[in-house]
């Protein structure tokens, strides 16, 4: 497809929302209040697993401006995006430490709280499962005694009855044992690591009011207003075009603000005071152990190769970490499943991806939704493979690495237009990076000195429906409004989705004024703002919405330069004929409507409307697999230098590479920001972020002081971010997804590199100094 | 002696951005609190209310404090510089020239506490830029682009104080 | 947000905070001091700590003054670690304050508060520990003074509140090292900390991190200052005379500690080689 020169599409157009973010002016959703507005708080559970033998209420309720104070008991019935398995306030059992089991009403937020520290529940304890490992054991407790009754919301969910299994998916491609049983050489490794935290700067937040005439009203920080609207249909039996969402610009999401928790608990909170406006805004703790959190993970990987040293047979073995609930975790289980073999063609595959329940906090998705976890799995065992065969790392890789015309573990069949050039990005990233084989070199200092690298795949596991809308509606001075479903969580998505109708209209960026917030109510359906779907989804409606406005004016344009439609050209503010562009009109004069000298007026605003909807693709196949799950494999390859201390096992990161191949970039500045910002979230999480739980199962770190986040000083000397543009033919202007990708080979490419510094296999994260050192202990010095 | 009866709620006079406001507070709101909820200047935000993150970094007489870890109490005599008062600082307008913001979140406390920093130390080296700007987290960025602009502000007062004028204003 | 409601006071002399003090701990209340604040109000908020009235100590002119006295510097109690740091009275208190929390923490934090903080890190204390420094403290006795090992807060009595500590002008200039390794951040709470200087030729040292209290021990000190065992035997030596329970939780494991304290008392030797 050939556009012509472009104006906006490929350049650094300035963020629109970055000059009101600067001066403190935008409104989150913490931001907002309201008259009369009520306050909710949660009580928690004190127990990681126990039966709830009473919850007293009556020193709460004697607290002053106490409105309401609702239970379990108010709705026991479970809810869930794909399995589900979770009461809104626990009833009969807590499965975790920080579960609610009561929401409190009050007139200010001081009295609420108050109130939550004044309920008593008693509990009898319960065997409490405090790792996924002791999960999957055989005569593990149980945490859910009913989850083969549990509803299933979509396809590919399968709970094994009697187990802590909440899902089990099954890849099955050739024949691995054959093939393991000739392979020339082989490997297994395991890997582990626990929960952690999205750490959001902004913790969640909702606001529900139910009107007289039965709407409810939600304002939520939520990459997923649709969601919640279909799950107030599902579960609370509301009609779905009377739940109206708002959703604001978001401080941060990173996958964790797709899970559905705080608006049911606004709603039953709402309601019980008469559905007067509620708003349950979490505090850090709780949006640490309450909220949902980034999956565990425990992982075995088996690699064998012939002769030649290629990949012949993989065996993964996935658990996923969910805690106390599915939510997510069953739809990473499914995720990490499918793209198990990371892009390296592998004719024999066998995957079993279990989502494990333990009692621990509930996760859901994060960025890379299941990806960073498994490169971190499978590109250690790619460099250790190398080791043992004595081969270079990244001449292994390139050995193995995907190509069009192969299949992936699922059997979808690769094509130039559906996957990036893995290859190229490894190769350049290997340049970036002066990757020269000699490694690790030590200073005169005693500083040691190594590179790691990691190469990635991933594909955007949308529903097999997923879509996005978009609506371009024409001002009266010639420029337009964009309305979208698309949630502005910081990755920029509402300046590209401005740059690509600029592009397609022929018209300034400047001249597209964007809606900034989501309202449910007047913009079309999206199915959420995750998966690295935006871009590729909501821009592709942006394109036929643009499309369609073209239309509409050159019908207007056509009666008013009295000619064909089809002699006519729209751009530069003009509807124009194509064979004489100096006669024409402008758009303001026909953008609501043509009007003749006479006043009789033709056409009316111009609205340009379209969607776009994922196309073929299927679910998979219950025993093998099989099925083309995803639209398209955005690749890269990513590198880390670091300087490791050896006397106090300290490093620091001096360089952080990143080469991705997605496609055409509509922003090369928005891109660089997401790739940076990627691959420094994937380096703090590898460094130094893990739940810590104690023996009760209680998080022992649930606040910014001793959850570490990395701080400013902390972070690479250096990040170098380039992009190979192979365009995909079915995205807009030949863009695919990004938004994840950064992430995802982060923990592995700077454990490969700490490995190598210190002359360990590091097997687990976070990567402190002290788990080096223990590594180290184990290894040299067994006691 | 200043004194706040609980009985619940004290008015009192808070000076803030250059003017002075009459306010109902309990004793125990943070002054975090009474800005967002009181004075409507909601730039400070609520992030961990710990003092670990600098989400609600403001200054008080011209030291940047966490406006989570102190009590509206605390501050009654001193002037308090919120983001709306600093819209002309060139810090603000040297995040958005370096893309230093994502998601927006962060973005005023740090551009309160570097705007602190730039106007004591306008030499300020790596080190001392380090050593203040720890105190703010982002998730978003990488924090690159952050120290981008903060350099790039440091420059330009350089060059405003050699000068003695505006250069960038011609 | 603090979910209880207090009474707040700021009084101006000492005298008007007993006086505040007795008259609302006679009315049945609980009653705090409160320096900087940030552990109070941090604790408040997270529901480890409740009281009634809170008497702020920074209108009283003894708990901000920072100057020499005579022989002494006297640093007040409601003194910022961020002005310590700057004034740099006393290089080796500055340097330590330096790594307690973050920047913005330290122009709110306060020397006394973090001497009396619930926490057993406190490092702000070690400095204090190694230069034979006095508490001063005031209560229904009057002023009192007392080392500065003596001040945990259950030492003080109904009432007491510290107001300065004094250290010898002669103590200001030793030759010193303070270190500090975390888990993984440079901001957090100390594996290990220490504050050490050489007077009259030996060697002092307090250490916090390793034990629930920061600590210094004659028996350590003299093995760390036995000259006629080799540098690294003595520090081997020194580390099993610890106090038997080193700290052991999810920052560091005990082992790690005593690991890191090793490296910690290696480079602080070789820092003392350098110097000679």
């Amino acid at each position: 497809m050939h556009y012509g020169s472009r104006t906006t599409v490929g350049f650094a157009e300035q963020r629109i929302d970055a000059v009101e973010k600067s001066t403190g002016n935008v409104k989150y959703l913490g931001d907002k209040s309201f008259q009369g507005m009520l306050h909710a708080k949660v009580a928690t559970s004190t127990e990681a697993h126990a039966r709830i033998k009473s919850i007293d209420t009556s020193e709460a309720w004697k607290v002053q401006g106490v409105r309401a104070i609702v239970t379990g008991k108010t709705f026991p019935f479970p809810i869930g995006p794909i399995l589900a398995d979770r009461p809104p306030i626990a009833f009969d059992k807590v499965r975790y430490y920080g579960e609610p089991i009561a929401v409190i009403v009050a007139d200010h937020p001081y009295q609420a709280k108050q109130a939550a520290g004044k309920i008593v529940a008693e509990y009898e304890p319960l065997p409490i499962v405090n790792s996924v490992e002791q999960a999957f054991q055989k005569d593990a407790p149980l945490i859910h005694e009913q989850s083969g009754q549990y509803t299933k919301l979509i396809d590919n969910v399968y709970p094994v009855p009697g187990t802590n299994i909440a899902s089990h998916v099954k890849i099955r491609k050739g024949e691995f044992g054959k093939a393991w049983a000739v392979c020339k050489d082989t490997i297994s490794a395991t890997y582990s690591f626990n929960l952690s935290d999205h750490a959001a700067m902004e913790t969640r937040t909702a606001t529900v009011e139910i009107n007289s005439d039965g709407r409810v009203i939600v304002h939520s920080t939520s990459q997923s207003p649709f969601t919640i609207k279909k799950i107030f249909n599902q579960f609370f039996n509301l009609d779905v075009g009377k739940v109206i969402v708002h959703i604001p610009m978001l401080g941060g999401a990173f996958g964790g603000k797709g899970a559905v928790q705080l608006e049911p608990l606004a709603y039953l909170a709402s309601n019980a005071v008469g559905g007067k406006l509620v708003k349950l805004q979490f505090e850090r703790e709780e949006d640490m152990m309450t909220a949902p959190c980034h999956i565990g993970f425990n992982a075995t990987v088996k690699l064998g190769v012939n002769e030649e040293g290629k990949l012949i047979a993989g065996q993964y073995t996935f658990l996923i970490e969910a805690g106390a609930y599915s939510d997510q975790a069953a739809g990473i289980t499914r995720a990490a499943a499918l793209d198990c073999t990371g892009p390296y063609h592998i004719p024999n595959v066998w995957c079993d991806s279990y989502c494990m329940y333990t009692n621990h906090p509930y996760a859901t998705s994060f960025r890379g939704y299941g990806h960073p976890e498994l490169t971190f799995a499978i590109e250690r065992t790619i460099d250790q493979f190398a080791d043992k065969l004595q081969m270079d790392p990244i001449e292994f890789r390139l050995l193995n690495v995907i190509k069009p015309g192969q299949t992936t573990p699922t059997q979808s069949i690769l094509t130039p237009n559906n996957i990036g050039d893995a290859a190229k990005c490894m190769t350049r990233a290997k340049e970036l990076i002066g990757w020269d084989g000699k490694q690790p070199i030590v200073s005169e200092n005693g500083l040691v000195r190594a590179k790691g690298v990691a190469l990635f795949w991933k594909t955007s596991t949308t529903s097999t429906n997923a879509q996005a809308g978009a609506i371009l509606k024409f001002e009266a001075d010639g420029t337009v409004t964009l309305t979208s479903a698309a949630v502005e969580l910081g990755q920029g998505t509402k300046t590209i989705l401005a740059q690509i109708a600029a592009e397609r209209l022929k018209m300034n960026v400047s001249d597209i004024h964007v809606t900034m917030e989501v309202n449910t109510q007047y913009t079309p359906h999206q199915w959420r703002t995750v998966a690295s779907s935006t871009t590729f989804l909501a821009g592709n409606a942006v394109l036929a919405a643009a499309d369609d406005a073209i239309r509409q004016l050159k019908r207007i344009g056509a009666v008013a330069l009295q000619c064909s439609e089809e002699d006519l050209d729209v751009g530069n503010g003009r509807v124009y004929i194509k064979a004489k562009p100096d006669i024409g009109i402008n758009i303001e004069t026909v953008a609501l409507g043509y009007k003749y000298p006479n006043g009789h007026t033709v056409g009316g605003q111009v609205i340009g409307i379209g969607v776009h909807v994922q196309r073929h693709l299927t679910p998979m196949d219950k025993e093998t697999g099989f099925g083309d799950p995803g639209p398209w494999w955005s690749v890269g390859a990513q590198a880390v230098e670091i300087e490791w201390d050896e006397s106090n096992y300290h490093y620091k990161i001096v360089k952080a590479v990143t080469v991705l191949d997605g496609g055409t970039i509509i922003n090369p500045m928005t891109a660089a920001q997401q790739m940076r910002g990627g691959i420094f979230l994937g380096l703090s999480i590898a460094r130094g972020e893990s739940f810590e739980f104690n023996e009760q199962g209680v998080i022992q770190n649930p606040d910014l002081r001793t959850y570490q986040l990395m701080r400013f000083g902390e972070q690479p000397d250096e990040y170098i971010v380039e992009f190979v543009e192979t365009p995909a033919e079915d995205g807009p202007f030949g863009a695919r997804g990004i938004g994840e990708y950064g992430v995802i080979g982060a923990a592995a490419a700077l454990a490969n590199g700490l490995s190598l510094a210190t002359n360990v296999e590091l097997t687990q994260l976070p990567l402190t100094p002290e788990l080096i050192w223990r590594t180290r202990r184990a290894a040299y010095d067994p006691v | 002696m200043i004194v706040s009866n609980t009985g619940k709620y004290t008015v009192v006079s808070l000076l803030v951005n250059g003017s002075s406001q009459d306010i109902m507070i309990r004793s125990a709101d943070t002054l975090l609190c009474t800005l967002r909820n009181q004075l409507g200047l909601t730039g400070a935000k609520q992030a961990c209310g710990n003092g670990d993150c600098g989400a609600c970094t403001v200054l008080v007489d011209g030291k940047p404090m966490h406006s989570c870890l102190l009590l509206t109490m605390e501050a009654l005599n001193s002037g308090i510089t919120t983001i709306e008062g600093l819209r002309h600082s060139p810090v603000r307008q040297a995040f958005v020239d370096n893309w230093a913001i994502q998601c927006g979140y962060c973005t005023p406390g740090f551009i309160v506490n570097g705007h602190a920093l730039v106007t004591e130390h306008p030499d300020a080296e790596d080190e001392r830029i380090e050593e203040w700007l720890q105190s703010n987290l982002c998730r978003c960025t990488g924090y690159q682009e952050i120290k981008d602009a903060i350099k790039s502000a440091l420059n330009a007062n350089n060059l405003l104080d050699s000068n003695g004028i505006d250069t960038a204003e011609q | 947000m603090i979910p209880f409601n207090f009474d707040y006071f700021k009084p101006e002399t000492l005298e008007e905070a007993l006086k505040i003090y007795s008259s609302e701990w006679k009315l049945g209340k609980k009653v705090i001091y409160l320096s900087g604040g940030t552990e109070v109000i941090t604790f408040a908020r997270g529901g480890k700590m409740t009281f009634d009235s809170v008497i702020d100590l920074k209108g009283i002119p003894e708990c901000t003054m920072l100057e020499m006295q005579g022989d002494d510097l006297v640093i007040g109690a409601a003194v910022t670690l961020n002005r310590l740091v700057e004034s740099n009275h006393f290089p080796l208190l500055s340097k330590t304050v330096r790594t307690i929390a973050d920047h913005t923490s330290r122009n709110k934090i306060t020397i006394g508060g973090n001497l009396m903080s619930k926490l057993g890190y406190r490092e702000g204390i070690l400095p204090f520990l190694i230069t034979d420094a006095i508490a001063v403290v005031y209560g229904p006795a009057g002023t009192e003074a007392m080392p500065v090992d003596n001040l945990a807060a259950a030492e003080l009595a109904e009432g007491q509140f510290l107001t300065q500590v004094k250290v010898a002008a002669s103590n200001l200039d030793l030759p010193f090292v303070s270190m500090k390794r975390t888990r993984s951040s440079k901001v957090g709470y100390p594996i290990v900390s220490l504050a050490a200087l050489r007077k009259e030729g030996r060697i002092r040292i307090a250490f916090s991190g390793i034990h629930e209290h920061p600590f210094r021990s004659a028996v350590v000190e003299g093995i760390l200052n036995d000259e006629t065992i080799e540098d690294q035997q003595r520090i081997d030596k020194a580390i099993a005379k610890l106090p038997t329970n080193v700290t052991d939780d999810f920052i560091a494991s005990k082992d790690f500690r005593k690991f890191v304290l090793n490296k910690l008392l290696t480079e602080m030797n070789a820092v003392w080689e350098g110097s000679r």
